[in-house]
């Protein structure tokens, strides 16, 4: 088990350290984490920095990153390892008389022929890393069933090698936009993390830190537009990567005070369908 | 220490959370970790080891706090903050304010000044004066008494009605104005008003936690676990929802339509093999001397249902025939047609309404509106209704048709008409009732489902997002 925080609040400062806000929801579940050495299945809706908890993690930590990102099709073969058979080939074709067979076969499947996919590689890493296995939710039932014996021993069985256990635990994430129910035995093995969106204070804070130059009253007054239309009931509410967008867009255009025209005219930034930018202009302009 | 766990653990089960025994163990491991003083590490190292699933995130919140309120002390958990500090900073701030010696613990205030003062808490978005207010509030309002079997929404009632917290908004809006340097634009005014309704809103809440730790104190942790669990989103009854109930499975649904679709392309495209393909068989045998080592089967193609819902949205039941509406045409891709009617005890098609927009809650908002469903009196009229159905749109059920009926067949003594079902069934693939009421009460008083019933392929009780959910899935 590891060590690598002192207490949840050291957890929360380093991440802010490096410009992630955190809340404590997100440092206890990451603390522990580290102290069980269990996997953090996140899940929350898209754009509410799930992907850059792992990587803010990883920077924190000073551990390497790697991805994983899953699609309907993920195998084996690119998930965990391959065979690198061309290579094979050519080491069986370049000395066909010399060895004998137990020779060649003892030789083709060593190491120096395997190729390694992300999943083995966090595992046989010697330096620190953090593994993030992205958008979990998109592969198949089946497939998941490929992650388990990683997420709870934290080591790969290759029948031709035998079993290549971890040198050091990894920390690892796992996102899911909830598109499907994930299987229990996935569930059961991970420390679970909902990351909503942030509230009005810490959305301010989020555009304070991360939009440069920009002041607090129009952090402020971002925030609790944002707020307002998510109330909204909408297709896709707006997430926090595009509330920072449409932050940067009004520094842009030096704007340090919005008004409902304004905002009408850069809500494109904010929202994706036509249905909802109609909605949010109708809330925007109606006074009650 | 185990003892509170079991016990906490148990409390979550029977809440209907489902904990598995390694997940126990983990939590267990979890809380070894954390220092024990620290409430919200606490809670929050429980809450990823047990609660899996974010839609169960508010009930453990309830258990957490029930279950934890009373055997903090004991367990050295801290309780939150001790009241007496904030008691004496608030007095310091009324001799500041109002330039009179306020003298003696809070209970001394009269009740203006202590409107004043909690004003003056939520102008300023005073968390931990609001939470004292609270107390205040609810030791002085809700007149609660020992032993008195009273559920807490009425002391909640009693407290917030002294408050008059709706006259509070207006008051604070106005002293915004006055305090601001330059007029408030329009939307200034508007993010103004939001960012004080949700303060107040947070104040009810604050109201409504310190009533229910008081309710602990004075029942025990377990009478109050009974009477404060509350259901998940997916049991929820549709019939007895309350408002708040309702906006929380709006937002389940929609997670729930993705989940459903997703589950069913995937079932349409690995379903099991179809028919034995003979041309395809014969050709790979030539590769096999003429001999058919090697049979080859159809891909299947299950043909996409076409749908009529038939819903009944007369006030009993005219939530669930709403949220069946928006299920089902939030699903409309797996159904190659989806026409909709609705009654009460005349018959209309909307079928229009969703039509022309993309935005289902719109459509529904126009069929409440827009469409003519009232003959008489505006008492369901199924038979009536179902007549109408027959004689304008019956030709249009065909063999490929799956006609679905909502409603409770509560029919105030009508004439049944029950043949119009027969002959749907006739013409149609398969006819269903959805009933959202519970099948005990089937069949009593006004209600004939049964009549209605003997001519169906089946009548399913569909009270809750779970039994929906799992009909829509056998439907596809």
């Amino acid at each position: 088990m590891g060590n690598r925080f002192e207490s949840v609040q050291a957890v929360r400062d380093g991440l802010k350290d490096v410009n992630y806000l955190a809340d404590d929801g997100i440092a206890s579940v990451a603390f522990l984490a580290d102290r069980l050495g269990k996997p953090v299945l996140v899940e929350g809706p898209a754009g509410t920095g799930k992907t850059q908890l792992a990587k803010s993690i990883a920077e924190l930590t000073g551990a390497r990153l790697i991805r994983l990102q899953c699609y309907e099709g993920l195998d084996e073969s690119k998930a965990l390892y391959e065979w690198n058979y061309k290579k094979q080939l050519l080491r069986i074709q370049a000395d066909k008389n010399s060895d004998s067979w137990s020779d060649v076969q003892d030789d083709i499947f060593s190491e120096e022929f395997l190729l390694t996919r992300p999943l083995l590689e966090a595992i046989r890493a010697d330096d620190p890393v953090v593994l993030l296995i992205d958008e979990v939710d998109r592969v198949e039932m089946e497939t998941e069933a490929l992650l388990l014996e990683i997420l709870s021993e934290y080591q790969v069985s290759i029948p031709e090698l035998g079993t290549i256990t971890a040198k050091q635990i990894p920390l690892v994430f796992l996102t899911s936009n909830n598109t499907r129910e994930l299987s229990e035995a996935l569930k059961r093995r991970c420390l679970y993390l909902h990351v909503d969106y942030p509230d009005l204070e810490r959305e301010k804070l989020i555009v304070l830190t991360k939009v440069e130059g920009i002041t607090e009253h129009l952090a402020d007054q971002v925030a609790r537009i944002v707020r307002n239309i998510r109330q909204l009931d909408l297709k896709k509410s707006p997430s926090v990567s595009e509330t920072l967008d449409w932050a940067r867009t009004l520094m842009l255009l030096g704007i340090e005070h919005i008004d409902a025209e304004q905002a009408k005219e850069t809500l494109h930034i904010l929202l994706k369908y036509q249905t909802d930018i109609a909605k949010a202009v109708k809330e925007l302009s109606s006074d009650k | 220490m185990l003892d509170l766990m079991a016990g906490f653990v148990a409390e979550l089960r029977s809440a209907g959370l489902p904990v598995s025994l390694t997940e126990n163990l983990d939590a267990m491991e979890a809380i070894r970790q954390i220092p024990i003083e620290d409430r919200d590490a606490f809670k929050y190292a429980l809450g990823a080891t047990l609660v899996k699933n974010s839609a169960h995130w508010k009930a453990f919140e309830t258990v957490f706090e029930v279950y934890f309120s009373l055997r903090g002390p004991e367990y050295s958990i801290k309780d939150e903050d001790s009241p007496d500090e904030f008691w004496r900073e608030m007095q310091d701030q009324m001799r500041q304010g109002e330039g009179k010696g306020g003298g003696g613990a809070m209970d001394s205030l009269t009740q203006e000044e202590m409107m004043n003062l909690l004003m003056r808490a939520l102008m300023n978005g005073d968390q931990a004066m609001m939470r004292a207010m609270a107390r205040q509030a609810v030791q002085r309002f809700a007149g609660m008494e020992p032993g008195r079997p009273v559920g807490g929404t009425y002391y909640l009632y009693r407290t917030l009605r002294n408050l008059d917290l709706e006259n509070m908004l207006d008051k604070l809006q106005d002293a915004q104005r006055e305090t601001a340097t330059e007029p408030l634009t329009d939307l200034e005014e508007r993010l103004n008003k939001d960012e004080m309704e949700s303060r107040i809103e947070k104040f009810k809440q604050e109201i409504e936690a310190e009533i229910r730790r008081k309710l602990v104190a004075d029942r025990g942790a377990d009478a109050m676990a009974k009477t404060l669990r509350k259901p998940l989103p997916e049991d929820v009854e549709f019939m007895h929802a309350s408002r708040d109930e309702m906006a929380n499975l709006k937002k389940a649904l929609y997670p729930l339509t993705r989940k459903i679709a997703a589950r069913l392309t995937r079932k349409r495209r690995k379903g099991r093999k179809g028919p034995l393909d003979f041309r395809n068989t014969v050709r790979h045998s030539l590769a096999y001397g003429g001999v058919p080592a090697e049979p080859k089967f159809r891909s299947p193609r299950p043909s996409k249902p076409e749908l009529m819902v038939v819903a009944d949205i007369s006030g009993s039941v005219a939530a669930f025939a709403r949220f069946t509406l928006m299920l089902v045409y939030a699903l409309q891709g797996q159904f190659s047609k989806v026409r909709s009617f609705v009654f009460i005890d005349g018959l209309d098609e909307v079928t229009e309404y969703f039509k022309s927009t993309e935005d289902i809650a719109e459509a529904i908002q126009r069929v409440n509106t827009e469409a003519d469903v009232v003959w008489v009196d505006g008492h369901s009229d199924y038979g009536h209704a179902f007549e109408v159905f027959w004689e304008k749109y019956g030709r249009d059920v065909n063999a490929k048709t799956t006609v679905l009926l909502l409603g409770d067949a509560r029919n105030n003594y009508h004439a049944a008409q029950s043949w119009v079902v027969k002959e749907i069934k006739k013409s149609a693939k398969s006819v269903y009732w959805l009933n959202p009421e519970p099948r005990s009460y089937w069949n009593t008083g006004d209600s004939i489902v049964g009549e209605y019933g003997n001519h169906t392929d089946g009548v399913y009780e569909c009270r809750n997002l779970r039994q929906l959910e799992a009909f829509v899935e056998k439907l596809v």
